[in-house]
């Protein structure tokens, strides 16, 4: 609860903070909003040397519409995802699932950005980032480069970000008119993150599914798209029965971990249910 | 003028206002010139013999001025003692020594103690002592534990720390009445962590002028804690202060006195400097007490008409690596004297097996032993009404002592003093309109919508207590309390009590029996407690006992000031005593209104003493001390409806009814408050929490991320109501209420839970009722792979 000493510094650009990532390498940690890596540092579990703070780093700020996108700079926090007119109106699903992460302090202080680039396997915003297909803009003493979000969770807290590259902004590309969406979790009664979400969006013609996307985050190492769920979905005609029917299919091959509040299997079963859950939900809003 | 009726009043507490502005002064709060931290170095093995301890490194870190072990404590601070030496069990006392010897017995033992200018270069010391451990195998659950060849004390056989029994009657006999069936069920009652919000604290100065010691710490017993602590440290009491200051909680946690205490006071002497020590978190979950822990067969024996006729309960009690203060009592005669609760149960019979473990030591956590009494009964009778085919409200009213039995001795010897089972029950019934939520259950099921209904009646024993009875349980102290009540020269009044309150509101509730009995303004009383040097003694607050045995003390302490009072002003105004009346805090001659004199004029008389009469001593104060008959004994019905998604496992508490009795009723307003936060911490307990140890002793709940806090947003809004049945044993007709919650919750829960899943076959679920476990009873239930 008391962590060991580090030396602490504050930049004013990402140019700096990538000139600090070069000099001092992994002995020195990006500070957002500390919510994931100051109860490391407490426990002594994370020892950095050097923490840099990108708190007054302004162009990490800020929510934009751009050729189709939503582009979220890192810091945005997570309330100020969650309440966005912006976010609200354009992709809901984020904004719903940043409104169910941890309680209104953790809301308060924990940012988009910083989230993502801690890839903690039961945060929330892995599943919506995986259904919405949000690109990863980072930058590095290479320049910039963009990772889109089926290839930025590698494996448990571990993501694509290069140890020298810092995460500015998402790419977010806003949800079409008529797409139904959802983000369902069961939160873990002790920590409030996710024994499992399921992030759904669903987009129908007709009655009959065009493009489902389904990604589920908090059963294994990371947070994944159901692809069999998907597939399953896709050309069908949506009722209850087909959507119950390609539901099933959650669990299969689903690599799951187990942990003190929900066993492995149990995780499957619940991503079942969930599944279906999310489903109807992102249907219900599709037709409505 | 004076207010004049406050007792019963719904009077804000007085305390809330520095609570929330953040202005209350806490231990860790406590700065003073020269401070220095301390840090302990904690075993991180559950069982290991301790080779050698290298404290060099640590000893020359920056600003470290000392690292101490066992070795430097030899002679100087002695082992902890066990303050409730139960007899007739065979109670082994292994000593608990302040800083572990050759032997680290749980994780969090602590084995070394660092001082240094600041806490954080304490704990960077601490974690460059470097303790060479041979690991041992651990014993962790209790049945293994028991018959182990892994010793926790070796002069310990069988890991047994005693075994205990009460029986009355002959349950042998009533299972074998023509008839009598015998229902049985193993319940477990998972070990808690008290997760008081305000971790524990210590802060020593030593002053080598006058040879004081003081010590600021968190407990909810300082006179205790300085009785013991004279002890452990060789020093006389007399120089030995300690002050209790803004508690922030305690649950039981905070009774003990624990061996980071004793150390700091040491270290404050030795270093000749002031020592503080906080605790983290973590530290909290390690090595402050946790609670409950039992495995228990019960088995109950019951007419085909619903009349229980025996109970016989086998319970494994585990204590953990050392017997903390208070922990002998709280599995033994807190829990099995009770285990008749409200009901006539002719035959009861209860063992108690206690148990070491290498685990944290277990002590009193709310409720204490209650809880786990209520538990075994409430189910039990659940149970049997199911077996039965009886309406649990039905079977419950059959077996509760009637109104006219009491005093009621009950078949394990102890004596209830005054009860209304029914009314209560009534009452609680009438408001969640039991027939209609059944109506609504059975609709319900016919659309697949599982709920459940459950009921807890119960009673407690708590407002501890006689004295000479305690004594004759081991208890080493009184349980008695003392009061003065004293005026000054302006009129104002200052109250000390001995019971040392940590947010049950007695600031408030004292406030207004003095106020009520004095007739002066509620403003005018201050109400002081939690320091060994302003009153003569003091037993602490815990076990529900505060208001009842403390409580009466502050109002015999009134009544004697009122008295003295009284003769000032007939003195004064040349009447005799009995002439006067004392009205809305004035003193006036009987059938003559105008010729009086305030109680506040009669205290500047007093002080000024020009004119009182012959003999009498100058000075405005009473002081009273009250050793009650008896216990107390609250008792209620809380009734529940929840909703289980037989999808998820998933439980949602739908409505919560509490009517309790506590006797009469100082202030509703705090009494509704702390029955509110008893209910969450018993439905913590049957839904969310429980501590659980991998098998090398590790806490797997080793924080707040992992184990189950609960939250305000997951429980519905309490629909709270009371019986008024006073009590006899003390002149205020006032029980207890601290701990009612926490009783009856827990089996109210866990009792609908298995309600609603009645329809599927299923008998019990242990606790906590996590979905995955309701899940899982479902799946075996339905002969699924689970």
């Amino acid at each position: 609860m008391i962590p060991a000493p580090f030396e602490y510094v504050r930049v004013h650009s990402v140019r700096e903070a990538i000139s600090l990532l070069q000099q001092h390498g992994s002995r020195a940690k990006l500070l957002a909003g500390g919510h994931s890596l100051l109860p490391l540092m407490k426990l002594r579990l994370s020892q950095p040397e050097l923490l840099i703070d990108l708190g007054p780093v302004d162009e990490l700020r800020g929510i934009r519409e751009e050729n189709g996108a939503l582009v979220i700079g890192a810091l945005t926090t997570h309330d100020e995802v969650a309440t966005s007119p912006l976010v609200r109106e354009r992709v809901p699903l984020l904004a719903d699932c940043a409104a169910q992460i941890g309680d209104v302090q953790v809301r308060n202080r924990g940012t988009f950005g910083g989230n993502l680039a801690h890839a903690d396997p039961a945060a929330d915003y892995p599943a919506a980032v995986l259904a919405l297909e949000a690109q990863m803009e980072v930058e590095g003493p290479a320049g910039r480069r963009t990772i889109p979000a089926s290839q930025w969770f590698v494996d448990l807290l571990t993501t694509a970000l290069g140890p020298d590259e810092v995460l500015c902004r998402v790419r977010v590309p806003v949800q079409a008119k008529g797409q139904g969406w959802s983000y369902t979790k069961l939160p873990h009664p002790a920590s409030g993150y996710s024994l499992l979400g399921v992030a759904c969006l669903v987009t129908v013609d007709g009655g009959v599914c065009r493009e489902a996307r389904v990604a589920v985050t908090g059963v294994g190492p990371k947070a994944v798209r159901l692809a069999k769920v998907e597939a399953a979905l896709t050309g069908k005609r949506l009722d209850e029965a087909a959507v119950a029917e390609a539901s099933k299919l959650a669990g299969d091959g689903l690599e799951a971990t187990d942990d003190l509040y929900a066993s492995a299997e149990y995780k499957r079963h619940l991503a079942v249910v969930y599944t279906r859950r999310g489903l109807l939900r992102a249907l219900e809003r599709a037709a409505g | 003028m004076a207010v004049t009726q406050v007792f019963g009043a719904r009077v804000r507490r007085r305390e809330d206002p520095r609570l929330i502005r953040g202005t209350a002064m806490y231990t860790d709060d406590v700065v003073l010139p020269g401070l220095c931290y301390a840090a302990f170095v904690r075993s991180p093995h559950a069982h290991a013999r301790i080779r050698h301890i290298d404290v060099s490194r640590a000893r020359s870190t920056p600003g470290v001025l000392g690292v101490f072990t066992a070795q430097d404590l030899e002679g100087r601070v002695n082992p902890i003692p066990c303050g409730w030496q139960v007899p007739n069990c065979d109670l082994k006392i292994p000593p608990h020594p302040a800083l572990a010897r050759d032997k680290v017995r749980h994780v969090g033992d602590a084995v070394a103690v660092v001082v240094a200018e600041t806490r954080a270069q304490a704990y960077d010391a601490a974690s460059l002592v470097e303790v060479d451990y041979e690991v041992l195998p651990a014993v962790v659950d209790m049945q293994q534990a028991l018959g182990s060849a892994t010793l926790v004390h070796e002069d310990v056989p069988n890991n047994r720390v005693l075994l205990w029994s009460v029986k009355g009657g002959d349950f042998e006999a009533a299972a074998r009445e023509p008839g009598v069936r015998v229902i049985r069920q193993r319940l477990v009652n998972q070990r808690l962590i008290p997760n008081a919000m305000e971790a524990r604290a210590a802060v020593a100065q030593y002053n080598p002028g006058t040879g004081e010691l003081t010590l600021w710490v968190t407990s909810q017993n300082p006179h205790i804690a300085r009785v013991i602590l004279s002890g452990v440290l060789k020093f006389p009491e007399h120089k030995l202060r300690v002050i209790a200051p803004e508690v922030g909680g305690g649950f039981g946690s905070k009774i003990p006195v624990y061996p980071e205490e004793a150390v700091v006071a040491h270290l404050a002497v030795r270093l000749a400097r002031p020592v503080k020590w906080a605790e983290t978190r973590r530290e909290n979950y390690l090595s402050t007490i946790h609670g409950r822990d039992h495995l228990t067969e019960a088995e109950m024996a019951v007419r085909p008409d619903g009349t229980v006729v025996g109970l016989r309960v086998r319970t494994l009690a585990n204590f953990g690596a050392y017997l903390s203060t208070a922990a002998p009592a709280i599995p033994t005669i807190l829990y099995g004297l009770i285990l008749s609760g409200p009901y006539r149960i002719p035959n009861i019979e209860c063992e108690v097996t206690g148990v070491f473990t290498n685990t944290t030591p277990t002590d009193a956590y709310r409720g204490a032993g209650r809880p786990e009494a209520t538990y075994v009964l409430e189910r039990m009778m659940d149970l049997a009404a199911r077996e039965l085919g009886m309406d649990p409200a039905e079977i419950r009213r059959r077996n509760l002592i009637p109104r006219e039995q009491f005093p009621a001795t009950v078949a394990t010897g102890i004596t209830y003093d005054s009860g209304d089972y029914a009314r209560a029950l009534d009452r609680a019934l009438q408001i969640l309109e039991y027939p209609k939520v059944r109506g609504e259950q059975a609709a319900a099921r016919q659309q697949g919508r599982y709920l459940g209904v459950g009921l807890s009646t119960y009673v407690e024993i708590c407002g501890a207590g006689p004295s000479k009875v305690v004594g004759s349980t081991g208890f080493a102290g009184g349980l008695w309390e003392s009061a003065v009540v004293r005026f000054s020269p302006t009129g104002k009044v200052t109250v000390f009590t001995g019971t040392s309150p940590h947010g049950q509101g007695e600031e408030t509730t004292f406030a207004q029996i003095v106020a009520q009995e004095l007739g002066v303004s509620l403003d005018d009383v201050e109400v002081l407690h939690g320091d060994t040097d302003s009153i003569l003694m003091g037993w602490g607050t815990y076990g529900s006992r505060t208001t009842a045995v403390g409580g009466t003390a502050v109002y015999l302490a009134a009544q004697k000031v009122k008295e003295k009072a009284q003769r000032i002003a007939a003195h004064q105004l040349e009447v005799s005593v009995d002439d006067l009346v004392f009205e809305a805090g004035r003193f006036h001659v009987r059938g003559a209104p105008d010729r009086g004199m305030t109680i506040q004029e009669v205290a500047l008389q007093a002080y000024l003493a020009w004119n009182l009469p012959e003999g009498m001593e100058p000075g405005l104060e009473g002081q009273a001390n009250w050793d009650p008959s008896n216990f107390v004994f609250p008792f209620g019905t809380h009734a529940c409806v929840v909703e289980v998604d037989p999808e998820t496992g998933q439980v949602k508490l739908l409505r919560y009814v509490a009517v309790d009795d506590c006797g009469r009723v100082i202030n509703p307003l705090i009494v509704d408050g702390q029955v509110h936060g008893g209910i969450v911490q018993g439905i913590a307990q049957a839904l969310w929490e429980f501590a659980r140890y991998d098998e090398a002793g590790n806490l797997l709940t080793g924080s707040m991320a992992e184990y189950a806090v609960p939250k305000a947003a997951w429980l519905p809004r309490f629909e709270c109501d009371r019986t008024e049945t006073p009590t006899p044993v003390n002149p205020l007709g006032v029980k207890g209420v601290g701990e009612t919650g926490t009783i009856a919750a827990t089996p109210c829960v866990v009792n609908a839970v298995l309600d609603a899943l009645s329809p599927f076959g299923i008998r019990h679920v242990d606790m906590p009722l996590l979905p995955e476990r309701v899940w899982r009873g479902i799946q075996q239930a339905k002969g699924g792979a689970a």
